[in-house]
């Protein structure tokens, strides 16, 4: 028997002990080093693994490595390799034209798909060198991007192919910059990471090694509802190689945390409760992840039950069992505006309906991973990648009982976010043993822990009664709404107030009640999710419009133009809006071109011909989301622009990258600010030590508010310069100029390098830093300005529904933004494209279930999200209403790109065949049932 | 993780048997692995001491027409069948079945044998022999032997062959003779596990407008992949048409006993479904009953 494993890998001969059990990636990974290949779900679901082996693309998380004997694997890390280097300049690295194609598309946006989406293109051209769009989605079905980069990755792949047949360089993208484009905001700019991402050689927490490191997993309760009895850790500790295993009361410091309300236990202890089968019951450290895991087994712990709450109606009866101590009610959320009963007196028809929407899981591919790391001198480093640092450094040093200054968080690349990495995860798990070992520990979730244990999207319950006169106008919209926040408060009385407030959606209504009721129940908690429970109420709001168009026999467009908000309207919460409401242009943008492809009545159900049971129709809809935290809570950032002493800049701020395109946005706008190209623009996120404060990562706020403190501090700098400048040569401010790398100080010109070597050894440091305010706001019930900025979008969905079987497809969409101004277009055009395919996930794939409390959904098997060919084509439209305060007038967009999503789809399915979703996700069988009858 | 203890290689059917006979401990073979590693790694599965690759065997790997069969060797990766030209010529349905299996990547590694070990009731690639009259050739330490696919079930999930001392060598699938077609089709839903709510195969022979042969398989409809003989009786000597299919659907009713499955399928979907597959899957294998075949008719 073969003792040694011999291969190539990427070229190179590689002879290797056997190692029982590996699978390919874990050889890859962690003994060759070559973390380019990632792990998302290990369960041969996500493709993010994908590597070729001979020639062909498999999936190396679930591939023995002792199958590889002799064969030859090629990685992302090889793939430049296999180009000639031909044309490239020495100080030019060179790409395989799919990664060019790659960066220039925008085809990837967090990145950790991007090595398996890249190795699986590349297998499909080694066979198809020009591959139609349907070969690519055969190809790439099973290669998932929770981005939703898939138009772009189509593209790309086809530019590729192109540029390879032809031997000419990849074409650039037909991407139109900002209406009022600068030198470089609103200009088409690759995002400064790709080049590592799409070689593999971008790190995310789980690629970092550190000597002497530990793995730590971590025993949940798997029980949703119960009193722990008894912990027994002893066999555990007793197990060789396990450094550590410890329970609450090992905790030195507080022990919950909690990004609002500190109700969420780090550990439940003996006699506490558990409220959730994600509640951690004991955390364990050992020499491997595998002792880790057998000494998980060896945790003995006993329950008394309690009665589960399912569902946050049940949760609001009188009688239904407490799950905190204050009762089950998180939050009773108000809007008041009018009086509702005389609108409805007023009403010529009413309408009431009640929609139902899930839980979703944001899925994002990297798993939660912390690595802790204690140093010599007392502190505690975290590398995690966080959408909030500056909250972990304080929930952790708050469970350690240590000053905040003695806990160094230190943000990572992070595979995807979308609102789910805001919580904390395993920073403080993996604190807490690290600081009882004095060692560094990895604590890494794989993917059946992430489904289990993170915050979802509220499920809710949203009852809308609108009243409207026969021509349109609306005149009272009532809502009730019920949320399920889960165990636990996270974010759930900010997130079930936006979908309050924005209840009855983008428009001018006299009368305007709204209750909602943020309900605790024994099921996973419910948290941030891009759209933060706008996307439910919009679901509802824009499902009823529909409905009363139909019976008021109007066009749904005109009726949503009626009621549209404008400048000069006054929202729901008594807001006036003053300026940036691009709602109608939206429409206008979105209704042409519907009514250009669908024909003067787009609304209408058209057979396919030659196959009359497969019908089409349009559908549409609109929505409405804030920009920033708005209702009175201070909305600021610090960020620090520096020149450095090579003559380039550092912009610095804790504002997270999740994948969006922040460092792309922060990058131009200091180019702008100094005129200087991007290139010599570095920026540093994430660094509880090197970066000021940006605030969380959140409520579409980054690009108006880290976006204005880097402006400011930028600008601030160019003037620190220039008057540091006017002094010491004389001159007058006004005759100083920066260019591309140089200062011109009236006529002489010194090197950027110089100015800033000049600028230390005087003492003054060419450093600026700049806290930037958003415009104050209002609390909910005071009127007011409650936010400081809306976007506004309108979608339309194209859909061909099966009347024989139910299924559904999406073929078209066409989409318009209202961001303000477009400061990245092609990080822009990927929100816009990925935020409306997770809509589509949101409408026809996904649904996170839950059972008495226990996760069916626990694996990604279980859990579709969508893949490639689930993508319509997608147009897209950008409107620009400059607000004024924003940075050139920029508001936020990563989150109102699929809000209107799910009733576009469902408004074009009642439209096709006459069958009302009420429902998330759309369920073919209730579909075909509704058709015949069945 | 250790998963298992000893991975080995073997490149002939007699060292497989060999070695899972003489392991020290649990053995099972594998071949793709995309159903039995994942159970493994989610900790589903009995400890397994050792797996016996069985993928470097030549024998399994073959995929070739003799006079009297094509061979599909249990090994051979479903991608490979799904674009052979030899199995789209003969079994078209068996093709389009194994072109559907998974995404690319999964493809390239699973196999039919796998199919049969993980025994699923509506396992595309099962039903689709089912229809084509597969036999399956397995060897022992006692020697070879053919047994028909039915013989291969023993219930969800478990296999009748002991994998200790059995060791499926591949399939016999009749050769398409002129005026013969099959086809495949199945129904998924968007949301949860990617199998088939619904899948069908049928073979066909035609004699003028009637339908002289026909056999046809429908999965999920019980414990173990099957064919509906009931419905097969319906279609013999008809025309393929409306009366027919109304017939069949009423057959179907009457014979097969479709699950309601939770957050899947109820039963009431699966018949309505059964119905407008069969009606596809029958028309399109009928249709092509007209494309020349190599080999003549009997």
């Amino acid at each position: 028997m073969n003792e040694r494993l011999h291969l190539w890998v990427n070229g190179q001969e590689v002879d290797l002990p056997i190692v029982p059990g590996e699978m390919l990636s874990d050889l890859l990974r962690y003994r060759l080093g070559l973390t380019g290949t990632k792990i998302g779900c290990n369960e041969m679901e996500c493709g993010a693994c994908t590597v070729l082996v001979d020639g062909e693309p498999v999936l190396s998380c679930s591939y023995p490595a002792a199958r590889v004997q002799g064969k030859h694997v090629l990685t992302i890390e090889g793939l430049a390799k296999t180009v000639e280097l031909g044309q490239k300049t020495p100080t030019e690295e060179a790409l395989h034209p799919l990664q060019e194609a790659f960066i220039q598309y925008g085809a990837l946006q967090c990145g950790f798909c991007t090595p398996g989406q890249i190795m699986t293109s590349y297998a499909l051209l080694l066979r198809n060198p020009e591959p139609s769009d349907e070969d690519i989605k055969t190809a790439l079905k099973d290669t998932l991007c929770r981005c939703g980069a898939y138009p772009a990755i189509l593209q790309a792949i086809k530019a590729a192919a192109k540029a390879m047949k032809t031997g000419t360089p990849v074409e650039a993208p037909q991407i139109p910059p900002a209406a009022k484009p600068g030198k470089y905001v609103g200009n088409v700019h690759p995002r400064p990471d790709a080049v590592a991402k799409v070689t593999g050689r971008a790190k995310y927490t789980d690629d970092l090694q550190f000597e002497g490191m530990l793995h730590a997993r971590v025993k949940r309760a798997m029980v949703p509802s119960a009193i722990v009895k008894r912990i027994d850790v002893s066999k555990a500790k007793a197990l060789p190689g396990v450094a550590a295993v410890l329970t609450a009361e090992d905790i030195p410091g507080e022990r919950n945390h909690g990004l609002v309300i500190y109700d969420w236990p780090i550990m439940v202890g003996v006699g506490e409760r558990v409220r959730y089968v994600g509640d951690a019951i004991a955390i364990v450290a050992a020499e491997t992840r595998e002792i880790a895991t057998q000494a998980l087994d060896l945790i003995e712990v006993e329950f008394e039950p309690l009665p589960v709450v399912t569902d946050p109606v049940q949760a609001a009866q009188p009688d239904a069992p407490k799950i905190h101590p204050n009762g089950n009610l998180l939050k009773h959320i108000k809007v008041r505006k009018g009086d509702v009963e005389q609108g409805f007196a007023e009403a010529d028809v009413i309408l009431e309906h009640t929609f139902y929407t899930p839980m979703h899981d944001h899925a994002f591919l990297e798993p939660e991973c912390s690595i802790a790391r204690p140093t010599p001198d007392g502190r505690m480093e975290v590398y995690v990648g966080s959408q909030i640092p500056y909250a972990d450094r304080q929930q952790i040093a708050r469970a350690l009982g240590w000053p905040e200054s003695r806990v160094h968080v230190i943000g990572q690349l992070m595979g995807g976010g979308f609102g789910g990495k805001e919580d904390i995860a395993g920073q403080i798990h993996a604190a807490l043993l690290a600081h009882a070992t004095r060692r560094p520990v990895k604590l890494l979730f794989d993917r059946h822990e992430s489904l289990i244990v993170h915050p979802k999207r509220h499920a809710t319950q949203i009852r809308v009664k609108v009243g409207a006169k026969s021509d349109g106008r609306l005149t009272a919209v009532e809502t009730e709404l019920y949320g399920d926040t889960g165990a636990y408060a996270s974010l759930g009385e900010k997130v079930m107030t936006r979908a309050t407030t924005h209840s009855s959606g983008p428009y001018e209504i006299p009368n305007v009640k709204a209750d909602c009721y943020a309900m605790y129940t024994n099921n996973p908690p419910a948290g941030a999710f891009r759209g933060f429970g706008v996307m439910q109420s919009a679901f509802a709001i824009e499902s009823i419009m529909d409905m009363l168009a139909e019976r008021l026999g109007i066009d749904p467009v005109e009726l949503r133009r009626k009621n549209a908000l404008r400048v000069g309207s006054v929202t729901n919460t008594g807001q006036v809006l003053r300026q940036s409401v691009g709602l109608l242009e939206c429409i206008e943008k979105v209704e042409a071109e519907m009514r250009r492809l669908g024909g003067p009545n787009p609304f209408a159900p058209k057979p396919v011909p030659g196959a009359p049971h497969l019908v089409r129709a349009w559908g549409f809809a609109v929505g409405y989301k804030n920009t920033g935290l708005g209702g009175g809570a201070p909305d600021k950032a610090g960020a620090e622009v520096e020149l450095r002493r090579d003559g380039t800049f550092q912009v610095r701020t804790s504002s997270a990258e999740l994948g969006q395109g922040l460092p792309t946005v922060l990058q131009l706008i200091a180019a702008e600010e100094l005129n200087q190209s991007p290139k010599r623009i570095d920026v540093l996120l994430m660094d509880t030590d090197l970066t000021p404060d940006g605030g969380p990562t959140t409520a579409s706020r980054q690009t108006f508010v880290t976006g204005n403190a880097v402006r400011y501090a930028a600008r601030a700098l160019k003037e620190l310069l220039t008057s540091e400048l006017s002094e010491r040569y004389d001159v007058p401010p006004e005759q100083i100029r920066f260019v591309e790398g140089l200062a011109q100080i009236n006529g002489h010109t010194l090197s950027l390098q110089q100015v800033a070597e000049e600028m230390l050894a005087s003492g003054r440091p060419p450093v600026t830093s700049y806290t930037y305010w958003a415009p104050a706001t209002r609390p909910l019930g005071e009127g007011g300005d409650m936010h400081f900025a809306f976007s506004f979008a309108a979608q339309a969905a194209e859909v061909e529904v099966n009347t024989r079987t139910g299924e559904v497809r999406v073929l078209r969409m066409i989409i318009a933004n209202d961001v303000g101004y477009a400061i990245n277009p092609l990080g822009l055009r990927g929100q816009i494209e990925g935020g409306a395919i997770m809509g589509i996930g949101h409408t026809l794939t996904e649904n996170f279930i839950v059972k008495d409390g226990h996760v069916v959904t626990d694996r990604l098997a279980r859990y579709r999200t969508p893949s490639i060919v689930h993508t319509p084509e997608i147009i897209s439209f950008v409107v620009e209403h400059p607000v004024e305060e924003g940075p050139y007038g920029a508001k936020g967009v990563g989150e109102i790109v699929l809000i209107p999503t799910p009733a576009a789809i469902t408004n074009a399915i009642y439209n096709a065949v006459g069958v009302r979703v009420d429902r998330l996700p759309v369920d073919q069988e209730m579909i075909c049932k509704a058709l015949n009858k069945c | 993780m250790r998963f298992w203890n000893n991975y080995v290689l073997v490149y002939s059917i007699e060292e497989a048997l060999h070695v899972l006979s003489s392991a020290p401990g649990p053995a099972l073979p594998v071949a793709g692995g995309t159903d039995l590693l994942l159970e493994i790694q989610q900790g589903e599965h009995e400890p397994v001491h050792t797996l016996v690759d069985i993928t470097h065997i030549p024998e399994l790997k073959r995929l070739e027409e003799s006079k009297e069969y094509l061979f599909i060797g249990a090994a051979v990766p479903v991608s490979r069948i799904a674009e052979s030209p030899l199995v789209r010529h003969h079994a078209l349905a068996v093709a389009e079945a194994c072109g559907q299996i998974g995404g690319p990547q999964v493809r390239n590694s699973a196999t039919l044998g796998g199919n049969v070990a993980h025994a699923l009731p509506a396992a595309d690639g099962m039903i689709a022999l089912l229809a084509l009259d597969a036999r399956a050739e397995v060897a022992s330490l006692e020697g070879r032997r053919l047994e028909p696919l039915e013989n291969l079930f023993k219930g969800p999930g478990q296999t009748a062959l002991d994998l200790r001392r059995e060791i499926l060598i591949g399939f016999h699938v009749p050769l398409r003779r002129s005026l013969q077609a099959s086809a495949f089709g199945r129904v998924m839903r968007p949301q949860g596990v990617a199998l088939p709510i619904l899948n069908t195969a049928v073979w066909i022979e035609r004699d003028e407008d009637i339908i002289k042969d026909i056999r046809i398989a429908i999965g999920p409809s019980g414990p173990v992949p099957r064919r509906a003989v009931a419905v097969e009786v319906v279609f013999k000597g008809r025309r393929c048409e409306e009366e027919t299919f109304a017939l069949a659907r009423q057959v179907i009713r009457e014979t097969i006993r479709f699950r309601s499955s939770p957050m899947r399928a109820s039963a009431e979907y699966r018949y309505h479904l059964s119905g407008v597959l069969l009606e596809d899957v029958v028309t399109k294998a009928w249709q092509r009953t007209l494309e020349p075949s190599v080999v003549e008719a009997v």
